[in-house]
């Protein structure tokens, strides 16, 4: 038995989807280090809400789960231990970025577009619902990437993986809920990779006293 | 017949009503920085008291310089003029969509922009500049916005827009949304309100829209003042008959509607104004040069909201 979600439940669904959209490109506007972790925090909330919709609309209890460990862990632990870092750091100023705002912006909303192309052929026989959640996910997903390529900082490219990793989730509760080991183990290794990338963060520093990744590429030898 | 008593009714609210707005607004922010404040009724004794001042005109002025307030004022008042408040009975409501709107308001910043520069002082160049600066950035988002909702309600009259949602044609809609996002941040760049400009600051380097104006005095000044005022009360008025229309009297409804719907307004107004006094007291002023990236964020936005339509119509 399939349960039919009504008109209304449709539209807030879409709503909050383009909400974590809207935090994707807030991210991408910030330009100290604090508020591209408030921002990052706040698309986790809207990702926790919107899983826990879908949760009710598709009557799908786990999904609640999947809910609460966004809104624990991505909407709490990391942006707090992240920012704890960014201060211990002293980097709490400034980002850099490879591509003005301006221009990074317009490059997102082109994203936006094409993942709108890319997803409207592939789902045909899809319902509204699911297609929309699916174009908004991947265009999430596409920011996340366009915040890695366009920032230099190792923080704000955590940031970007992040913000890419809470598209899939979307797309993830989106289409008929994924089993919730996998989004347990997933929400597990997010946090052993933020970890990892806090014992890195600390190491790049160490060797090149700074958290520019351009200097990375001039001692592999990328750059002259 | 009604339709021009109406007509003539709204257009004396709007002039009428626009000082108290402003006043609210004040008052509301006042309050909120912990200081009692002038009485909201203040902004009407401020245009009495410049209206009985002499006009002081510079040497150097020419006669745009005295044209300017009446055209700016008369362009600001016919644009809150086709914009329905409380009935969408008017005279001039078929013949006004947000195109005219757009062109309207952009006569009224033309000549704003051209008096700021006739006397020749260097504030007036760097108000007017930095003005057409934010204008071409806030235009086309605007108009990106009237693109993006006609395609959705098939019409760009803000009449029609509204009835069209009064019908249960938009729901709760991304797209929808989306263009609120933008209007709202074009209303705020078009008013000269924080964070984009500070209307109540005369510090040189932040000032946009007072630079202009400041060679102005006596009753130019009151006119000029007045349209700002109406400025903020049209814009309130066009956000609630397109994105709140409920209680806007349809012409197919009795004249009692109109009444309700007038009460409704007036709820609106004092809501918006109360929520732009909060917005603007929670907020920093930004840098002249970040204006840019706020308002290519509307476009993006208007221009995100007809991308949007794409998707949920192509089904």
């Amino acid at each position: 038995m399939t349960y039919e979600p009504l008109a209304y439940e449709f539209d807030v669904a879409h709503m909050i989807d383009a909400m974590v959209l809207m935090f994707g490109f807030q991210l991408l506007y910030q330009r100290r280090m604090q508020s591209v972790l408030r921002s990052f925090a706040l698309q986790a909330v809207a990702l926790a809400a919107a899983a826990a919709w879908q949760a009710h609309v598709q009557r799908a209890p786990h999904l609640y789960a999947t809910a609460a460990i966004a809104l624990v862990f991505k909407g709490m632990i990391v942006p707090f231990a992240l920012n704890w870092l960014v201060v211990k750091l002293g980097i709490h100023r400034n980002v850099e970025t490879a591509l003005g705002i301006g221009p990074s912006m317009i490059v997102g909303v082109a994203l936006v577009a094409l993942s709108i192309l890319l997803v409207l052929p592939v789902t045909g026989k899809a319902t509204a619902l699911t297609r929309e959640s699916l174009a908004l996910a991947m265009s999430v997903i596409l920011l996340g990437m366009l915040m890695m390529i366009t920032r230099h900082n190792a923080v704000t490219q955590v940031v970007g993986f992040m913000a890419l990793e809470n598209g899939l989730i979307l797309a993830a509760v989106g289409a008929k809920g994924m089993p919730l080991v996998v989004e347990i183990s997933i929400a597990f290794s997010v946090l052993v990779a933020m970890i990892l990338f806090g014992i890195f963060f600390f190491q790049i520093r160490e060797r090149f006293d700074s958290l520019d990744l351009r200097y990375l590429e001039y001692y592999r030898g990328d750059r002259q | 017949m009604s339709a021009i008593v109406w007509q003539l009714l709204h257009a004396l609210l709007m002039v009428g009503l626009a000082p108290l707005v402003t006043g609210i607004v004040r008052l509301a922010k006042s309050r909120l920085q912990g200081r009692r404040g002038p009485s909201p009724l203040q902004p009407y004794r401020d245009l009495y008291r410049l209206l009985q001042k002499e006009a002081i005109v510079a040497d150097s002025a020419s006669w745009l310089f005295r044209v300017a307030p009446y055209l700016i004022f008369t362009a600001t008042w016919t644009g809150a003029a086709i914009v329905p408040a409380f009935t969408s009975d008017m005279t001039l409501v078929p013949a006004a969509d947000l195109i005219a709107l757009v062109a309207m308001l952009g006569v009224a910043r033309f000549f704003t922009a051209l008096a700021g520069m006739d006397v020749g002082t260097a504030f007036g160049g760097i108000g007017s500049s930095r003005e057409m600066m934010i204008a071409s950035l806030a235009e086309p988002a605007m108009l990106m916005m009237t693109f993006s909702l006609s395609l959705l309600a098939g019409t760009t009259a803000p009449a029609g827009i509204g009835a069209f949602v009064l019908k249960g044609g938009i729901h709760l809609d991304v797209s929808a949304g989306l263009a609120l996002l933008s209007l709202l941040m074009v209303a705020i760049a078009e008013n000269g309100r924080i964070p984009v400009d500070n209307p109540s600051t005369h510090l040189e380097l932040t000032m946009v829209h007072e630079a202009m104006v400041l060679e102005y005095s006596g009753r130019h000044l009151a006119l000029i003042e007045a349209a700002g005022m109406v400025r903020l009360l049209l814009y309130m008025t066009l956000i609630a008959s397109i994105f709140a229309p409920w209680g806007i009297a349809q012409p197919d409804e009795p004249a009692v509607f109109a009444v309700t719907g007038l009460l409704l307004f007036l709820v609106k107004v004092v809501l918006m104004a109360v929520a732009l006094a909060v917005f603007e007291t929670s907020i920093a002023k930004m840098r002249v040069f970040r204006v840019a990236d706020f308002l290519g964020g509307a476009l993006l936005l208007a221009l995100l909201a007809t991308i949007f339509i794409y998707v949920s119509e192509a089904v």
